[in-house]
């Protein structure tokens, strides 16, 4: 196997499993936080407006994590220094 | 694949390229500061004044509210770079709803100078608050072991500005551009009215976490002060 094939191959299954397993993390801490705003917000109807907004402030800050790892999957498949060397590599052949 | 307006370039002279990003910047620029020109060229002061300039008060009032509420003593300070930084992401996150745009923040250079532009404002923001010597003396703040972790902190949250509003931007224009493809009746409808959520989200986020930190850096002196 050479090595143009192994740089594929490896960009290709770290960019899948990058976004896979990065989703679960902040999926999860979503669910909860969420779960917690909406028994706050039944608790105390009243606060709702500070709530609902403390909320899309928190999960912007969880979603930054999946932004993260969306971000390294996209670089692996579009963006890829390897590959890209790999190929210049190759024309100049 | 396309990933960011980077790629579309106008014009090249050796170094200098004239890309999609700056040319949208620079149209944005110049359209936010046409309106802004177009309707306080006279301000009215009595009871009725005209709905656009109601609409700019109204959005600068609010502006100010939310920098008093994180903290801030003195909002008008601060009022200029934090609502610009807003208004500006705001503006260019809204524009997605005209087709054929793409917003200049979803280019790594522009979230990147944004980011920049927050953390070059900090220090300064500290400095002029609380002087020098004790702006510096905050980074030893709870024991000088902490020196690297503060410098550390400073750095990583700077890079999770741009990548977080990067991030957003990209993923929503290309999600946009995959699904026209595949499904181009309702479906990219429903993600382009998503796209513009977290795009607002997003502006107002920034915003915050530019504000916060700023609070946080002019805090010492109301500490000294206490």
């Amino acid at each position: 196997m050479d090595s143009m094939t192994l740089i594929a191959m490896a960009s290709i299954i770290t960019a899948g499993l990058t976004i896979a397993i990065g989703g679960i993390g902040p999926a999860l801490g979503e669910g909860r936080a969420v779960a917690t705003a909406l028994s706050s917000l039944a608790q105390q109807p009243d606060a709702a407006v500070t709530i609902t907004r403390t909320l899309f402030v928190g999960l912007a800050m969880i979603e930054s994590i999946a932004i993260y790892c969306f971000v390294v999957a996209m670089i692996l498949i579009f963006a890829n220094p390897f590959w890209n060397h790999v190929i210049a590599q190759t024309v100049a052949k | 694949m396309h990933l960011s307006s980077d790629d579309l370039v106008y014009w090249q002279y050796g170094f200098f390229k004239l890309n999609a990003t700056i040319v949208t910047t620079w149209g944005l620029m110049l359209a936010l500061t046409l309106c802004a020109k177009l309707i306080t060229h006279d301000l009215a002061d009595e009871v009725r004044v005209s709905r656009w300039q109601s609409l700019l008060e109204i959005v600068v009032t609010n502006i100010r509210q939310q920098i008093e509420e994180v903290g801030l003593r003195q909002p008008e300070k601060y009022l200029g770079f934090l609502g610009t930084l807003f208004l500006f992401i705001a503006v260019s996150n809204l524009c997605t709803i005209f087709p054929g745009y793409e917003p200049p923040t979803g280019s790594l250079s522009t979230t990147a100078a944004l980011a920049l532009c927050v953390f070059a404002a900090v220090p300064l923001f500290g400095i002029a608050e609380s002087g020098m010597g004790a702006y510096l003396k905050s980074y030893l703040e709870p024991t000088v072991v902490m020196l690297p972790f503060n410098i550390i902190s400073e750095l990583s949250r700077t890079l999770a500005l741009a990548i977080r509003l990067f991030g957003n931007m990209m993923s929503g224009t290309m999600i946009l551009g995959i699904l026209l493809t595949i499904t181009p009746f309702i479906f990219p409808i429903v993600m382009s009215l998503l796209g513009l959520l977290t795009g607002m989200v997003q502006a107002y986020i920034f915003s915050i976490l530019a504000t916060v930190y700023i609070a946080a850096a002019t805090r010492v002196r109301l500490e000294a002060e206490a």
